[in-house]
């Protein structure tokens, strides 16, 4: 174990702890914008700074690890001075367009700036125009509003292996390119780690804003994974699926069906009455004439050709509730064993 | 499902996949993992670049996978009894097999070992195609590694010889004392979400809740009392494919499907097609009038995920809930409202107040699911066997013993597919999935955005079979097998070996399942998907019309 101090606390942590953790484990915030918790550190926004005592400047907690006895201030007029101009340098670039901005009410820099009573941009720069390609149409990019943290590139690169986007150009002009468009899964990992508006999701034009929408936390419908993912709903219309980090098996990843293929509940194609063909046509019916044709349809089979000239076949995309009840009502009702579904396909 | 069950007592993931961050070694076989399972890839590969694991694959297609593997083997589709026993084989002799382990919580070893003494690598290469240097080489990486997992999927099970080349993987499990240990494991990812649930919740011919055969007096008994009835029936139903065939006979007059839609995903649609048409009455309930469902005298439009409250139980097992997000669309209505509601008017009562009492009643009657209440899984779900509510579930499966007491090994010999290649028919056509679709494409297509990203069904040939063939990329091309023909588009890569085309089966206007073949292995009755034999050919205007 490493002991240090941290604001006058004692605290001990395994060697190899950074900073930034040993003060989590502390109870101590401090406040970052490119850290998170699947990422390795990026260290590159420099919120997260921190004084050790005996050493001139400033160090980054969050890839700085903890050594004995060391002596560490999270908070002082000076850190707090430079993680103001931080962030200062930062609106140089980023537009405040948070009215406009899918993001605006759920954005860390715009918590920040607002932490840190930033009124406005103060600083500008002369920016030249860059071209770029997001390797994905399901999601936009705005360069300006990136913040070029590096969240996203580095989730590609290590949460999925691929790398198909990183950094472009230098200094104020430095975007994020699509460098291996090819390898990009459209999973959306980006999306999901990005702090502000630079990624947003390209499906839906009618967004409500973070704080109208209600999220429903459920199981994803596709595949085995059984990823937990969040309904976006708003006026009774889905407006977008998102996930939360550390839950489920998913741990806050989605693929591209799980967090752009919710399109299909909202199709006009969807039935939403019985039919009953009469004459080779369907026409629409009630509930009442629906079932009622078919209980005597199915009454009339059982009793001339007995309950095995019926079969049912259930589904793997239906609730285990509907399959139990699906087995009970071939079993039980019709009186067969002849219930299947299509997990040999 | 039956491979496992034969040789464990028990068909399902052994282990959570979470669980491959602790494997040395990692084989994963007939799996696209990150097209079909991408988020289980997230961990493969994190256990690959994060955890230092070696990862072995062996698949026909030059999967995505093999970018992040130290060994790939490239075997002739449906070889795969052939070169796991090639991999058995090298193991013993080598003397890298957990000889306690196999004495302890096995049987079976001998004949086993008596059958795979023939499957040395030289004899293999011929069946396969694997050069025998690199099936020793990922014999000696596999058996000498502790703890090693295997995953698997529908590149596993849909052969003839299906069951074969699951009980097959499991003598490798075995052979290396791999199962019932964390890490270790051997692992079918299931292809659809509630598939575990569906057969869990006894949605199978053969069996009750919680795999409870429908022979057992006992058990009959039980269900009989819960369910208010008199005599249950004692004998198997019909299986998917058994009940087309008896449709087509004329022995079942109707049938009552629910969320499913064959007349895309089952082998030989034109028999399919044939076999519906001879029903006396359909009732198809579904969320879209499906393929299936035009055939149909009565359509019933249920609710898709978003729309009602429930569980799905995911390939680890783990039981989860599902949650109304928003109101059903116009009159549609979740599937177990309808089901209560025909069953009324059936002259038999089912009541229930909402989905976590038809969950009351299924705790009563299925020991796995006994003790799983929504209160519980509120938060996280639970892995079953979960047979109290002071119980939290089960990760691991077969830790002390197997579920049926000792391991068995089976002595199994290499059979050829169905169908293979011939002059007449020179390609091998394998089927399956991609990225962007999921089953017969009725979610996946209905949106613009995944349809933005893989809009029209491409086929892919080898570069070398699109020479002798003269076509490029984007060209049209028939493929025709001995059931009928589609007209495809093609993309020339690198994935499938020569001779191989491969076709996904998402695409109603190009459906793959014209082509394949209605052969199915004799237990577990799963298709022949991944094997048949076609002829390509180029289209002459070079268009699809």
């Amino acid at each position: 174990m490493v002991n240090l101090t941290i604001d006058g606390k004692e605290v001990a942590v395994k060697e190899g702890t950074t900073i930034l953790k040993a003060a989590r484990f502390a109870g101590i915030e401090i406040p970052t914008l490119c850290y998170h918790e699947r990422l390795n550190p990026i260290g590159s926004c420099r919120m997260c700074i921190v004084e050790i005592e005996g050493l001139a400047h400033p160090m980054t907690a969050c890839n700085t690890p903890v050594t004995e006895g060391i002596i560490v201030t999270t908070d002082s007029p000076r850190l707090q001075k430079m993680r103001m101009e931080t962030l200062k340098l930062l609106l140089v670039k980023h537009p405040l367009d948070c009215p406009v901005c899918d993001k605006g009410g759920e954005c860390t820099l715009q918590d920040l700036v607002h932490e840190f009573e930033i009124e406005g941009a103060v600083y500008q720069a002369e920016r030249e125009k860059q071209e770029f390609s997001y390797p994905t149409p399901l999601i936009n990019y705005w360069p300006d509003r990136c913040i070029m943290c590096l969240r996203c590139a580095t989730a590609c690169r290590e949460i999925k292996g691929l790398g198909a986007i990183d950094i472009d150009g230098s200094g104020f002009n430095a975007i994020i390119n699509a460098v291996n468009p090819d390898k990009c899964e459209s999973c959306g990992e980006c999306i999901q780690v990005c702090p502000t508006g630079a990624l947003t999701e390209n499906l839906t034009g009618y967004k409500g804003r973070p704080w109208m929408v209600n999220r429903v936390m459920t199981t994803c419908t596709y595949c085995g994974c059984g990823c937990q993912l969040e309904i976006n709903v708003f006026n009774n219309r889905i407006v977008g699926i998102t996930t939360k980090d550390g839950i489920g098996v998913n741990k806050g990843s989605l693929c591209v069906k799980g967090r752009f293929g919710y399109e299909f509940i909202e199709s006009e194609e969807r039935l939403t009455k019985p039919l009953i063909k009469k004459d080779g046509r369907f026409h629409e019916a009630s509930w009442d004439e629906a079932l009622g044709l078919v209980a005597e349809k199915l009454k009339a089979i059982k009793a001339s050709h007995g309950a095995d000239a019926i079969a049912g076949l259930s589904s793997a995309r239906c609730t285990n509730e509907e399959n139990y009840l699906m087995q009970k009502f071939m079993r039980a009702v019709i009186g067969t064993n002849n219930i299947d579904h299509c997990a040999r396909l | 499902m039956a491979g496992l069950a034969t040789a464990f007592g028990s068909g399902a993931m052994t282990n959570p996949i979470a669980d491959v961050l602790k494997s040395e070694v990692i084989l994963v076989t007939g799996s696209n993992t990150t097209e079909n399972h991408p988020i289980f890839a997230n961990y493969i590969k994190e256990a690959v670049l994060k955890k230092g694991a070696k990862l072995i694959v062996i698949d026909p297609r030059k999967i995505d996978l093999v970018d992040y593997a130290s060994i790939w083997l490239r075997p002739k589709p449906g070889t795969d009894v052939a070169w796991i026993n090639g991999l058995l084989h090298v193991i013993i002799r080598e003397d890298l097999h957990d000889a306690e382990y196999i004495k302890e919580r096995t049987e079976g070893f001998e004949e086993l070992k008596a059958c795979v003494e023939k499957y040395n690598p030289e004899y293999v290469s011929e069946i396969s195609g694997i050069p025998s240097s690199d099936l020793i080489n990922a014999a000696l990486t596999y058996g000498k590694a502790k703890p090693a997992s295997i995953m698997y999927a529908m590149g596993i099970t849909q052969h003839i010889t299906g069951t074969d080349n699951v009980k097959s993987l499991a003598n490798l499990a075995m052979l290396c004392g791999n199962v019932g240990v964390e890490g270790g494991g051997i692992n079918p990812l299931r292809g659809q979400n509630n598939v575990q649930g569906a057969c869990d919740l006894g949605a199978l011919p053969n069996v009750f809740t919680g795999y409870q055969p429908v022979t057992n007096d006992e058990v009959r008994q039980k269900f009989e009392k819960t369910w208010g009835v008199d005599s249950l029936q004692s004998t198997a139903g019909l299986t998917v494919t058994e009940m087309f065939n008896a449709a087509e006979e004329g022995k079942v007059k109707a049938m009552y499907i629910m969320g499913e839609n064959p007349m895309l995903s089952d082998p030989d649609v034109h028999h399919i097609e044939h076999c519906v048409k001879s029903l006396e009455f359909l009732v198809v309930q579904d969320i879209f009038l499906t393929e299936t469902a035009e055939y149909a005298d009565v359509v019933l439009p249920g609710v898709p995920f978003a729309e009602k409250d429930g569980t799905f139980t995911n390939s680890e097992r783990r039981v989860q809930r599902v949650r109304r997000a928003i109101q059903p669309r116009g009159e549609a209505r979740e599937d177990h409202w309808i089901i209560c509601e025909l069953s009324k008017r059936m002259g038999y009562h089912m009541d229930y107040g909402s989905p976590s009492e038809i969950m009351e009643e299924i705790r009563t009657v299925t020991p796995s699911y006994a003790g799983i209440t929504y209160e519980r899984i509120e938060k996280e779900g639970i892995s079953w066997p979960c047979p109290g509510e002071d119980h939290p579930g089960t990760a691991i499966l077969h830790l002390e013993r197997f579920a049926r007491g000792k391991g068995l090994f089976s002595a199994i010999d290499y059979k050829k597919p169905a169908e293979l290649p011939d002059k007449e028919y020179p390609f091998l056509l394998t089927t399956g999935r991609v990225l962007e679709h999921y089953h017969t494409g009725t979610m996946t297509r209905k949106g613009k955005g995944l349809n933005m990203l893989y809009p029209e069904l491409l086929a892919e040939i080898n570069p070398e079979d699109a020479v002798g063939l003269g076509i490029e990329s984007g060209d049209f091309v028939t493929v025709t097998s001995r059931r009928g023909d589609i007209k495809v588009k093609t993309i020339i890569s690198e994935r499938p070996d020569r001779g191989v085309v491969f076709v996904p089966f998402h695409f109603k206007e190009s459906p793959a399942n014209i082509l394949t073949i209605n052969a199915i292995d004799p237990i577990a009755k799963i298709p022949e998907y991944k094997v048949c034999a076609v002829r390509v050919e180029r289209q002459k205007d070079k268009t699809g019309d």
